[in-house]
């Protein structure tokens, strides 16, 4: 098993820019005043920057440039949107979407 | 002893409160160990280490975030990306603060300080509605709220990555999992026509961009300029009331 730890820091940086959103309302009141329009905007940011993962991991090919891929794995992170639709259960989601490429890929899809 | 609860709180309603907390805690607990089973797997497709995992979960305790990290690390980002893409994920973050202010004003800012280290959506979920219904502050029920989610998915997120370690995660067709979970994850997000168009737009955005400067490029253009056709839409009527809520006057009278 692997036990370096070169990413550690990646971890520390995380921290550094999540921890003062949790905390500063707290510690300092006046700071939660943000424009209605603000607090939509970092709402809306979650759904939009997880959507944005999703489309860049499953229609873009890993090389450079990268190129579009319209192949089992879109369908498969299409299923699993269905399935978590249906069942508000990421897990089986996810496990849908793998055995769905897992199958893809033993009859010689890619 | 009650502790730090709000004294004209009877203490029966606390605990029965809390036995009601600690059943919504255990759903919560049920579905993150699973999650934190998928993380470790995308961690290690990314290359992160067992200590970098755990550190990960432990020091970050960013669920989603800690997926958009380890999609940018796989993919060579820079860290001013990763840092940029973390924050705006978590920049919701400062709306459950602000909700849970109030109830948190009479403690000492140190003990704020550790608590905000625990402050996710699923502790911000379970604390405030604690809260509300005791109608005050109650210390062991933040600490239960935050380790209904902290402890599985540490929990989760370790025994993830040793088992993808032992097996062959393409064969298995386990390279989906990292997209689709995301996908999944934000569909949990989704509660209106905005939060819609805001990840349909953040697709659009992520792959035009992506295909013309790169995945990361890709990636920080959608998550950044998403929102914006989220904002564009006009909300429906669920969305209107949907903002983190502001206690209410007769529960931050009766705060500590």
């Amino acid at each position: 098993m692997n036990l370096g730890v070169a990413l550690v820091p990646v971890a520390v940086l995380m921290w550094l820019v999540t921890y003062p959103s949790r905390v500063l309302p707290m510690i300092a009141p006046g700071l939660d005043r943000l424009p209605k329009w603000a607090v939509t905007y970092l709402r809306l940011a979650g759904p939009a920057a997880l959507a944005a993962l999703a489309a860049t991991g499953s229609l873009l090919t890993g090389d450079t440039p990268p190129r579009l891929q319209l192949g089992v794995m879109p369908l498969a992170v299409a299923l699993c949107v269905i399935l978590v639709w249906r069942t508000r259960f990421l897990l089986i989601g996810v496990g849908g979407a793998v055995v769905m490429v897992a199958v893809a890929h033993a009859l010689g899809f890619s | 002893m009650i502790g730090a609860t709000a004294p004209s709180v009877p203490q029966a309603d606390v605990a029965r409160s809390r036995r009601q907390m600690l059943r919504d805690g255990l759903a919560i607990a049920a579905y993150a160990m699973p999650v934190g089973l998928v993380f470790g797997l995308t961690a290690l497709q990314a290359h992160y280490s067992f200590p970098d995992v755990a550190a990960n979960s432990a020091i970050a305790f960013a669920g989603g975030a800690q997926f958009a990290a380890a999609g940018l690390v796989k993919d060579k980002a820079t860290w001013l990306a990763i840092a940029g893409v973390v924050a705006l994920v978590n920049a919701r973050h400062l709306l459950y603060s602000a909700a849970l202010a109030p109830y948190v004003s009479g403690r000492s800012r140190k003990e704020r300080a550790v608590m905000a280290h625990f402050l996710t959506d699923e502790t911000f979920a379970l604390a405030l509605a604690h809260y509300r219904r005791i109608r005050g502050f109650d210390r062991r029920g933040y600490w239960i709220a935050s380790m209904c989610i902290f402890i599985p998915w540490q929990i989760g997120t370790w025994i993830g990555y040793i088992v993808a370690g032992a097996v062959d995660t393409h064969r298995l067709g386990l390279d989906v999992a990292f997209p689709a979970a995301m996908a999944g994850l934000s569909l949990g997000m989704v509660s209106g026509r905005r939060d819609v168009a805001a990840a349909a737009g953040a697709v659009a955005v992520a792959v035009i961009v992506g295909l013309a400067g790169g995945a990361s490029l890709g990636l920080v253009a959608g998550a950044v300029l998403g929102p914006i056709f989220g904002l564009a839409v006009p909300p429906s009527a669920h969305e209107e009331s949907s903002e983190p809520e502001e206690p209410e006057p007769s529960a931050t009278a009766g705060l500590v």
